[in-house]
């Protein structure tokens, strides 16, 4: 093994697993009892719905290859914060950049329905990119020429971008066979992105787990990671020796918003089919507290995104088997976080 | 335009901006002592859910605003317990928050959908109304903050905490305290305004019935400068846009609700890009920060 991959590749994942994994596995343990004591008081089976979730989960193929559904846009909005992060920047605005791409992409999947379909997703995975970027372009200028904070813009912007989806889908786009939900219409099979045998898993994964391992090397191998480094750690420092601060700020965010808009042409290409209101449960919020969680190591990102994943799916169970609302699983995810986040040795130093 | 149709937008932009007054002017004090809560929108959800749900078991609708109070004043500890004492990040644990109250809220909620609980009262007075005791009580409260912070030692103690906690703490002050305290405060104020929203309005709880005012209400509090006098008028603007729209829907107008209720974002936006440029930073300087002094 040659010195250089090892450092790029092998420590940081034998690092990450050391850390990462047991204390993914302790957090969720003390979670998922603190859950179980508000289901009981909520009078709720708490073991019936922790069997079940296993057996759903980790029983059966379907179960175990949903968890990867769950994890794909994930992968993408956390890279979309820790990209930005390495510069010192922070983007709450995964949501936004999330929404544009599923916009944009829409707009391509509607607008030329007769291309093949090699030509066709290509071409709304480059919009969807597109739209995030677009998105993630206005606060970076913004933030470059020191004129609004972008943790600021980018929480803002979230709010317009489904706002702007609403518009199309309640107007131009709005399909006549929808009914109390409005929607798209329906995308023609080429705009859909294919799924691996029987499940819904699609290359969005593939392309999240690519995105991540290329930030994962790109931070540690190349000069432009460690100028981004040496941005997020001294930007002043940094504009003397010659870096390009403000440029590559930009570029970082505007890449950010791209991988998020990425996520959502494939939420709505491969998962709905169309364009609709209600595209994301929280991605872009989730996807920031994933990558917030790991600290921005990408093979942390993939372990808490797989924590989530596992959390979200207990909540489908409890709403299937126990008729509990689904929004009450936000409660697990606030628990989550709620544990990580008291733990001050762990938490403490990372701002 | 007629007269009256100025006079309904107007008297419906005071109803929708009370409940964005109240959560903002929460935010605003935490905000003033150095703490950003980005889970406002949780603590409203809340606020409404607990609100119905002390309003149906008491049947006194004064109850369920008080009770919706106290139930986000001890949310927001929790808050602040993560962020003061365990230092977390602040964006971090606000968003958490926010899933909390998306979480609590529905679980609180659900015996109570569909209920309908009985409303505030309300009063006639000058000409304008009729509004209940909440919405009354608006520029009351926004005086009494603006007196709070700006004429009292302890605003000045708060202030002073949101500017530089080491310095305020140097000079005798308890930083972490006064934090606490800030947070309580802000807690109680967002869930009136969470509990306006149900019991005051809608008289019953649905899901996520905030949608998204409690983010709108954190960039009212960027728009109005950090000052509760100006959150008077900001509330009237945000909740004008809510306001006009509904109006104008009601009278069949082709005008898209989603390109209006965008307005007041691109607009706080805006206002932002402007100070920027003009150099005029108003926000206090230790917004976000953790303080790790002692104390």
């Amino acid at each position: 093994m040659p010195r250089d991959l090892d450092l790029a590749l092998i420590a940081p994942v034998r690092l990450a697993f050391r850390r990462c994994a047991p204390r993914a596995i302790v957090i969720a343990a003390i979670a998922l009892a603190a859950f179980a004591l508000v289901l009981v008081i909520d009078g709720k089976d708490p073991v019936r719905a922790y069997r079940d979730t296993l057996l759903y989960v980790f029983g059966n193929a379907y179960g175990f290859s949903e968890l990867m559904v769950r994890m794909t846009p994930l992968l993408m909005t956390s890279l979309a914060v820790a990209l930005p992060s390495r510069v010192g920047l922070i983007n709450v605005g995964g949501e936004g950049q999330l929404y544009m791409g599923a916009w944009l992409a829409t707009a391509g999947a509607l607008s030329f329905p007769q291309l093949p379909s090699w030509l066709l997703l290509p071409l709304m995975a480059v919009l969807g990119f597109a739209g995030g970027a677009l998105w993630a372009l206005g606060p970076a200028l913004m933030r470059a020429a020191k004129l609004v904070n972008e943790t600021i813009s980018t929480l803002l912007l979230n709010y317009v971008a489904p706002l702007i989806v609403s518009y199309f889908i309640f107007g131009p786009w709005r399909s006549a066979e929808s009914g109390a939900y409005p929607q798209s219409p329906a995308f023609v099979a080429a705009a859909r992105l294919p799924s691996f045998a029987g499940t819904r898993i699609h290359p969005g994964f593939l392309f999240g787990l690519v995105c991540l391992t290329i930030y994962g090397v790109a931070m540690i191998r190349t000069r432009w990671g460690l100028e981004m480094r040496a941005i997020g750690g001294n930007a002043e420092a940094s504009l003397r020796l010659g870096i390009p601060v403000s440029r590559t700020m930009i570029v970082a965010m505007t890449l950010a918003g791209g991988m998020a808009g990425v996520a959502g042409m494939a939420e709505v290409s491969a998962i709905q089919g169309r364009l609709v209101a209600s595209l994301s449960p929280g991605y872009g919020f989730i996807g920031f507290l994933v990558a917030w969680l790991a600290g921005g190591s990408a093979i942390g990102i993939v372990i808490m995104a797989f924590l989530f994943a596992v959390v979200s799916s207990v909540g489908d169970i409890l709403q299937i088997t126990q008729g509990t609302p689904y929004a009450v699983i936000n409660l697990l995810m606030a628990l989550v976080l709620f544990i990580v986040l008291g733990q001050r040795n762990l938490t403490g130093g990372a701002r | 335009m007629t007269v009256s149709f100025a006079a309904a937008v107007l008297s419906s932009s005071i109803v929708s901006g009370t409940s964005l007054f109240y959560a903002a002017s929460g935010e605003l004090v935490g905000e003033r002592a150095g703490v950003v809560n980005l889970g406002l929108e949780g603590l409203m959800l809340i606020g409404a859910a607990e609100g119905v749900a002390a309003a149906s078991l008491s049947g006194n609708p004064y109850v369920g605003v008080a009770a919706a109070g106290l139930a986000c004043l001890l949310a927001n500890l929790i808050f602040g317990f993560l962020v003061i004492e365990r230092r977390a990040n602040q964006l971090a644990t606000g968003l958490s928050l926010m899933f909390f109250g998306f979480g609590a809220s529905a679980l609180i909620g659900r015996a109570f959908v569909g209920a309908l609980v009985p409303g505030l009262p309300r009063i006639a007075a000058a000409g304008l109304g009729p509004f209940d005791i909440v919405v009354w009580l608006v520029v009351p409260t926004a005086l009494l903050l603006w007196g709070l912070l700006f004429r009292t030692r302890w605003g000045l103690a708060l202030r002073a905490v949101g500017e530089d906690p080491a310095a305020a703490f140097a000079a005798g002050r308890r930083p972490k305290l006064i934090q606490f305290q800030a947070l309580a405060l802000a807690g109680f104020l967002a869930g009136v305004g969470g509990a306006h929203l149900s019991v005051g309005l809608t008289q019953t709880w649905d899901e996520g019935m905030t949608s998204g005012r409690g983010f709108i209400a954190i960039a009212l509090v960027i728009f109005s400068k950090w000052n509760p006098l100006w959150l008077i008028a900001g509330a009237l603007v945000f909740g004008g846009a809510e306001a006009l729209q509904l109006q104008l829907q009601a009278r069949g107008a082709d005008v898209s609700p989603f390109l209006m209720t965008m307005v007041p974002y691109l607009l706080t936006l805006m206002i932002l890009a402007f100070w920027g440029w003009s150099r005029r930073s108003v926000a206090p300087a230790a917004l976000g920060r953790n303080y790790f002094g002692v104390e």
